[in-house]
């Protein structure tokens, strides 16, 4: 059984979450005692219908206000698929979280409110997942139940949305109608909307082909962890344990070192204690060397013919997480793959307005949630792709050494111009 | 040997994952520690934290807290695999925090010592001066833990602050932390009860016995069969039963709810779980059940 994993996002009152609970609830996969206390809570709280979002808003705060703060992960699972959603905070204070949520994410899924239509939000969450090159998108137009399941108005959205679709970059945009709420079109059919002649919502979740966005061109190995037993059954056991990024490897292969740049053979690859033919991506193995050579964490393994950039320079885009604006004077803890550095952002090229794609030159810094293209040096040289090429040896965090809070992140558009 | 480019399945890319987190702690973390409860979860993670540094030993230890209140075939099978795999155990006893006068045991037949846990748990992270918490939490129990980071910050207090908590992207986890204070990592964050079992079954994994269908003494009180052990004080009316039950989760004897099942196997338990329509949580636990927020509010002062 396959894994997917989607992000959603929308404005506040999109109703995400009621959509989140109606797949879970449509799909068997929320259980009595779980129903039992939403029933409980919305009637203690005097509402006229059970609201399924109080199946996801987990923290006293967010029920207390009736909005989602942080990433909610939810899980369920088809007899085709089993599936991860992070569920991210519409509002604009937590847009931080949308961006966590759509790193991990395969396919994003985008919520507009068929009375309102695309707002500044929805654009925002669109440019977003297109940054962390979520390749597939699915907009749903909810609430069609209080547009009396117009068809017009669905076509409104899709020709508007699609329009400004066409400058970013996924390879499969989807519109469904639905009323979360009602649950048309989400699992079943809807009754209502005879016109839609497409998908429901669950079987193109089912469906969609994800497979095919994994690397398997340039091989990428970052060294984890150095496993060395010393023990009487293994004295001279060197292992080098980590997780393919991308490519594969087989053992025989000839592979560069970096940063060192010596070449050696792999002896043989093995995936927790087993020895297998070939490491794919997202495994995590443990590599075995010919050559006794001083490789630790933080290098990488790749092919001699097949190179990462190596350099200290770098040109990214940053997506800013904390209230202490961005500073070109600090220097910045730097977390790429399981390497880490210091850094200083040397130039802030621009920021991006993610409305209307407008890019603002001339500006001193970025602050909570704003989007920048910037230059950066680090004090170590990174190994990297771009990362439309390869997301984890593309992007990287940057920690606040005072307070060790994660501040912001970045994925590398590549070598400094 | 066949050579296939499939993608790994569901369990292959939870395994995966869990043990790139576990790496990512030993390598940068100078004194972690794996909590075992003797439960199916925490027997999941130590089978990965071995797999994960095969065939090198585990390095860090194991460490138990004892409510002094456990079904004794939990702790038998504690003993027996921490023999097996020659790993260190530290065991903090609740019991001690009672007698040292650190807490106080709550009185009357409800009486647990669930909550006590967090004070003898957070003393003895404080002096073993643990900085990485492993624990066998998955987002999919309960609606506080499905907020929870795979590396999740605790403060000098031990702790956590959900509203303000750190953006966690791709799998670059922030482990850094001032002295004294620790961070708390859940390697199959990721998981469900099922994909648990089927894990348990894909692997062979032993588990206490308790788990699978067995005839025991029940007593039914608060919608829950709670086992009659010599920690539960029974009340005037209540009448024990003898049952075919087994128990979902393993915790303190005197909140942890059995179900009555026959599923005596690992493909029994897997058919029942798939077809369950209650949550694991919900069907055995009672320290969930003070209110809508009771876990998040126990998490908060630092429970696992």
């Amino acid at each position: 059984m396959g894994l997917l994993r989607f992000a959603t996002a929308g404005s506040v009152d999109d109703g995400k979450s009621t959509l989140i609970g109606r797949l879970l609830l449509d799909s068997k996969q929320i259980f009595e005692d779980q129903l039992d206390a939403v029933e409980r809570s919305s009637r203690d709280r005097g509402y006229d219908y059970t609201n399924l979002a109080l199946l996801t808003d987990g923290l006293r705060a967010e029920r207390e206000q009736g909005i989602t703060i942080d990433v909610a992960y939810r899980y369920f699972a088809t007899p085709r698929r089993k599936f991860i959603i992070a569920d991210t905070p519409g509002h604009v204070h937590y847009t931080r979280n949308m961006v966590t949520g759509a790193s991990t994410a395969d396919l994003a899924l985008i919520l507009i409110d068929a009375r309102n239509g695309l707002r500044e939000q929805s654009r925002r969450h669109a440019v977003i997942a297109s940054l962390l090159r979520v390749k597939h998108l699915v907009v749903c137009v909810n609430k069609m139940d209080l547009v009396d399941y117009e068809e017009s108005v669905f076509n409104e959205v899709r020709d508007e949305f699609s329009q400004f679709a066409e400058r970013l970059e996924f390879t499969d945009l989807t519109f469904i109608p639905i009323s979360a709420l009602d649950g048309d079109n989400v699992v079943s059919h809807s009754a209502n909307m005879p016109w839609y002649g497409g998908a429901t919502l669950l079987w193109h979740l089912e469906n969609a082909y994800v497979a095919s966005d994994r690397n398997l061109i340039d091989p990428r190995f970052p060294v984890q962890y150095v496993i060395r037993p010393m023990s009487r059954s293994h004295p001279d056991y060197r292992g080098y344990a980590g997780r393919v990024e991308a490519g594969v490897f087989r053992p025989g292969d000839e592979v560069l070192c970096l940063p060192s740049g010596f070449t050696t053979t792999i002896e043989s690859i093995e995936v927790l204690g087993e020895p297998v033919a070939a490491g794919e991506p997202n495994l995590s193995l443990t590599m075995i060397l010919r050559d006794p050579l001083d490789v630790s964490r933080g290098d990488l393994i790749c092919r001699p013919g097949n190179r990462p950039h190596s350099g200290q320079d770098i040109d990214a885009m940053v997506c800013w997480f904390s209230d202490q604006p961005m500073s070109l004077t600090s220097t910045y803890s730097i977390k790429h793959t399981t390497r880490t550095v210091r850094g200083r952002i040397n130039l802030l090229r621009y920021r991006l307005d993610t409305e209307t794609l407008h890019r603002e030159e001339g500006v001193e810094q970025l602050g909570m949630n704003e989007i920048g293209r910037v230059t950066m040096r680090t004090t170590q040289p990174l190994f990297f792709d771009p990362y439309h090429r390869c997301r984890s040896t593309g992007s990287f965090i940057f920690v606040d050494e005072a307070t060790n809070e994660t501040v912001g992140c970045g994925m590398i558009l590549g070598p400094a111009a | 040997m066949e050579l296939t480019l499939a993608a790994p399945d569901n369990l292959a890319q939870l395994e995966a994952e869990a043990v790139y987190v576990i790496r990512e702690v030993a390598a940068e973390f100078e004194r972690p520690v794996l909590l075992f409860s003797g439960g199916k979860d925490s027997m999941v993670m130590l089978h990965l934290a071995v797999k994960a540094f095969k065939p090198a030993r585990t390095p860090f230890p194991i460490m138990h807290v004892d409510t002094g209140q456990n079904f004794d075939e939990v702790i038998e099978f504690r003993d027996r695999i921490v023999e097996q795999l020659g790993l260190q155990l530290i065991v903090a006893s609740v019991q001690e925090s009672i007698d040292t006068g650190r807490v106080v045991e709550e009185t009357g037949p409800r009486a647990s010592r669930n909550r006590l846990q967090t004070v003898c748990l957070l003393d003895a992270i404080r002096q073993h001066r643990f900085d990485a918490v492993f624990g066998g939490g998955r987002r999919d129990e309960e609606k506080a833990r499905a907020k929870e980071r795979f590396f999740s910050h605790r403060d000098e207090f031990g702790q956590w602050d959900p509203k303000n908590q750190r953006p966690e992207l791709w799998s670059l986890y922030n482990g850094r932390h001032r002295a004294g204070e620790h961070l708390r990592v859940f390697p199959i964050s990721n998981w469900t009860e099922l994909d648990v079992w089927q894990y348990i079954a894909a692997e062979d994994l032993d588990i206490p016995s308790i788990y699978y269908a067995h005839r025991r003494m029940v007593v039914e009180r608060d919608g829950m069969r709670l086992a009659v052990t010599k920690h539960l004080t029974l009340l005037p009316d209540e009448e024990p039963e003898e049952t075919l039950v087994r128990f979902r989760t393993v915790g303190d004897a005197s909140c942890t709810g059995a179900v009555e099942s026959s599923a005596s196997t690992v493909q029994a338990v897997i058919d029942e779980i798939a077809a369950s329509r209650v949550t694991e949580r919900g069907a055995t636990r009672a320290d969930d059940r003070f209110s809508e927020a009771a876990m998040e509010d126990r998490k908060k002062e630092g429970y696992f």
